[in-house]
């Protein structure tokens, strides 16, 4: 068991509130406005994670965001949750990035941080829906990262042992601090802020940083650090619905039996 | 925008950049083209417009010699010395990509004692298997695994680099692409070749599958990404394909893993439901968790997999693993039973792919309705207990 507090870092996006974009016909382009914003459904585990570290170890959680000054708004919800500080790394060349570059700039933010035990990621997010951003950062900082945690069981001075799970299989690992994981949401239960806090983190100051804040490759931010391009979105053809079986009980099991059998299941 | 620029002089306000700008990024403001942030740099405007206004200031600063890269490379996923089966429609994948490029299919494998289900791979026209052998690559490590892929990456110069969306995969990729600064896209359900450009054309569902996006990889080598598994045509065996075996070489130092595996666990028995062909799944209209009782029994008999909508998982019914959706699988069976199940944005996100959808249900407006290719409109209490007894007695079994 740890005696010194933890210094905890949580990377979180801002996403749309809803999956069910729409591309605009004439354009071909996504249609952004109108849609709210939310944080990222899976980043809400890594916050809840890290504010109950910080109950058992003691130490502080910064929530870190990469994106549009409008991300300000989920930053002060991870504050009105429990996080003690914000920052927010947002630069007009810092937009276009795929995950390479996103990995890029916050890693260039974490060093601007400076010291950290742990740093906790969702799984994904709900609008790309990569997963590629949390190892990407791991490895732009040079510390060891643990897909899939499900479970933290202990943390000590210079370690952590965790249990992540890979389909099937549930593997407990020891890994240095600091080190980097994704969490999935059999982690925990993410709490809703209280009232106090939200009046709080209304209020609070958000430390903001732009490109010139970091030192960092300005060529491998946004679009010029991006490797990826997108170069046409649609949507998927609609699989269409098939047939409705009638009648009682009896004669829909009839028909579903006779249909396993043409589809030769049976 | 400091890529893109519209030459003012020549710019006649027309128009017909917008047209064809598939983002949105062209407008006109004072009788002049303006491309805004939204500007993926896709260039499709510059040999549309009809006065030649629009160039691109200057070439990526990463400038690799590209065609020094060549080939089509295959990860090689083994679990307890076997082959995944997502490999092996890497590999016919992989094989029609390197056969429009007229390059070779390779294949990398990573485990202990894997020599022989190595050299079988070619049997499904690889070209070179490369084996790294050693007890310590026996499981998956990202450490190590990391390191030795980035000496193969960096001594056979892959054009092209096909990791499966495994778990294991989406952990391992996204960690290697950073080390070899390249792009990565995640979860391809289409991989193309561009005639033109012979770039990879890799398509993914974004979104939660409400929207497809297609992506390239220009300037930086090798292209990579993880593919779905179950969506590419697995590779047929080719009776007495050429190819050779590689040993590979290594450093020691390369299978340094910083973190430690302590012990591991076989969470329960049953087919995981990535991998079955087979998936019934029960949701709310259970109405209680021993309603799993059913579903197990009916999968069983089916010789499938037990899978659950998030509703359930939530209330504690069943365990995680079991999960079909976007917070849980994307699963692609054969048949796939939702029982019920009202059919969320996010359940069909993670099941709609499957071959064949049979859904029941007791409302008549569920959603699930709406994609599957048959539907029984009542109580699942009394259409599954038939079920199971029909198909109890079509298997001579007692009732």
């Amino acid at each position: 068991m740890r005696d010194k507090g933890l210094n905890t870092i949580v990377c979180i996006k801002q996403v749309p509130a809803t999956t069910e974009v729409m591309i605009d016909s004439k354009t071909g382009t996504l249609v952004r406005e109108g849609v709210e914003s939310t944080v990222n459904p899976f980043d809400m585990y890594a916050i809840e994670e890290g504010i109950r570290l910080r109950e058992r170890y003691g130490g502080i959680v910064t929530a870190v965001s990469m994106g549009p000054p409008q991300a300000d708004a989920s930053l002060r919800e991870a504050l009105a949750m429990g996080c003690d500080t914000a920052i927010l790394l947002t630069d007009r060349t810092f937009a276009g990035a795929d995950t390479l570059a996103t990995a890029y700039t916050l890693a260039s933010g974490i060093r601007k941080i400076g010291t950290y035990d742990l740093i906790i990621c969702g799984l994904k997010t709900t609008d790309g829906d990569t997963g590629q951003v949390g190892p990407g950062l791991a490895e732009e900082l040079g510390i060891p990262h643990v897909s899939y945690v499900r479970k933290i069981l202990d943390v000590k001075e210079d370690a952590i042992i965790l249990e992540r799970s890979l389909d099937d299989i549930y593997e407990e690992i020891e890994a240095p601090l600091p080190c980097l994981i994704t969490v999935t949401k059999e982690i925990n239960e993410p709490r809703l802020p209280s009232f106090k806090l939200k009046l709080m983190a209304k209020r609070a100051q958000i430390n903001v940083w732009n490109a010139k804040h970091l030192a960092g490759d300005p060529g491998r931010f946004g679009l010029e650090g991006s490797p990826t391009r997108v170069v046409k979105v649609f949507h998927p053809p609609p699989r269409a619905g098939g047939e409705m079986a009638t009648g009682d009980p009896k004669t829909q099991v009839d028909r579903l039996v006779q249909r396993l059998k043409e589809w030769t299941v049976l | 925008m400091n890529h893109i620029k519209v030459i003012e002089e020549k710019c006649t306000g027309c128009g017909v950049c917008i047209q064809v700008c598939p983002f949105g990024a062209i407008s006109i403001i004072e009788g002049l083209a303006t491309i805004s942030e939204d500007c993926q740099l896709c260039l499709a405007c510059v040999p549309a417009c009809p006065s030649g206004a629009i160039e691109t200031l200057e070439e990526r600063r990463r400038k690799l010699d590209l065609s020094q890269y060549k080939g089509v490379l295959v990860f090689g996923e083994q679990r307890e010395g076997r082959i995944a089966p997502v490999v092996y429609e890497l590999i016919g994948k992989g094989r029609e990509i390197a056969d429009k490029l007229g390059e070779e299919l390779s294949c990398v494998v990573l485990g202990t004692d894997i020599r022989k289900q190595a050299k079988d791979l070619i049997n499904y026209g690889v070209d070179k298997v490369y084996i790294y052998d050693d007890p310590c690559l026996a499981i998956f490590r990202d450490d190590p695994y990391t390191d030795l892929l980035t000496d193969l990456v960096t001594k056979v110069s892959p054009s092209i680099f096909l990791i499966g969306a495994t778990s294991i995969g989406r952990s391992l990729a996204p960690r290697l692409a950073s080390r070899l600064k390249t792009g990565l896209t995640a979860d391809c359900t289409g991989l193309e070749i561009d005639q033109k450009s012979k770039l990879l054309l890799q398509t993914r569902p974004a979104f939660g599958g409400n929207v497809m996006a297609t992506i390239i990889c220009q300037d930086s080598r090798p292209q990579m990404t993880t593919v779905r598994y179950k969506i590419m045509k697995r590779a047929e065996r080719i009776r007495g394909y050429n190819g050779e075996v590689i040993q590979m070489g290594f450093d020691r130092e390369m299978l340094t893993d910083r973190a430690k595996v302590k012990g591991f666990t076989k969470e329960e028995a049953g087919i995981s439901i990535t991998e079955a062909e087979i998936i019934v799944s029960g949701g709310k209209g259970l109405g209680s968790p021993d309603g799993f009782k059913l579903i197990r029994e009916l999968a069983d008999l089916l010789g499938g997999a037990v899978g659950a909508s998030r509703t359930v998982v939530d209330e504690g019914w069943i365990s995680y693993p079991h999960q079909v959706g976007l917070s849980g699988k994307t699963v692609r069976p054969r048949l796939y039973i939702a029982c019920g199940i009202s059919g969320s944005v996010q359940h069909l996100a993670g099941m709609s792919g499957s071959d064949i959808i049979v859904a029941i249900n007791k409302d008549p407006s569920a959603p699930i309705f709406k994609v599957a290719d048959l539907g029984l409109m009542g109580d699942l209490y009394d259409v599954v207990p038939r079920l199971i007894k029909r198909i109890k007695e079509l298997k001579g079994l007692k009732g």
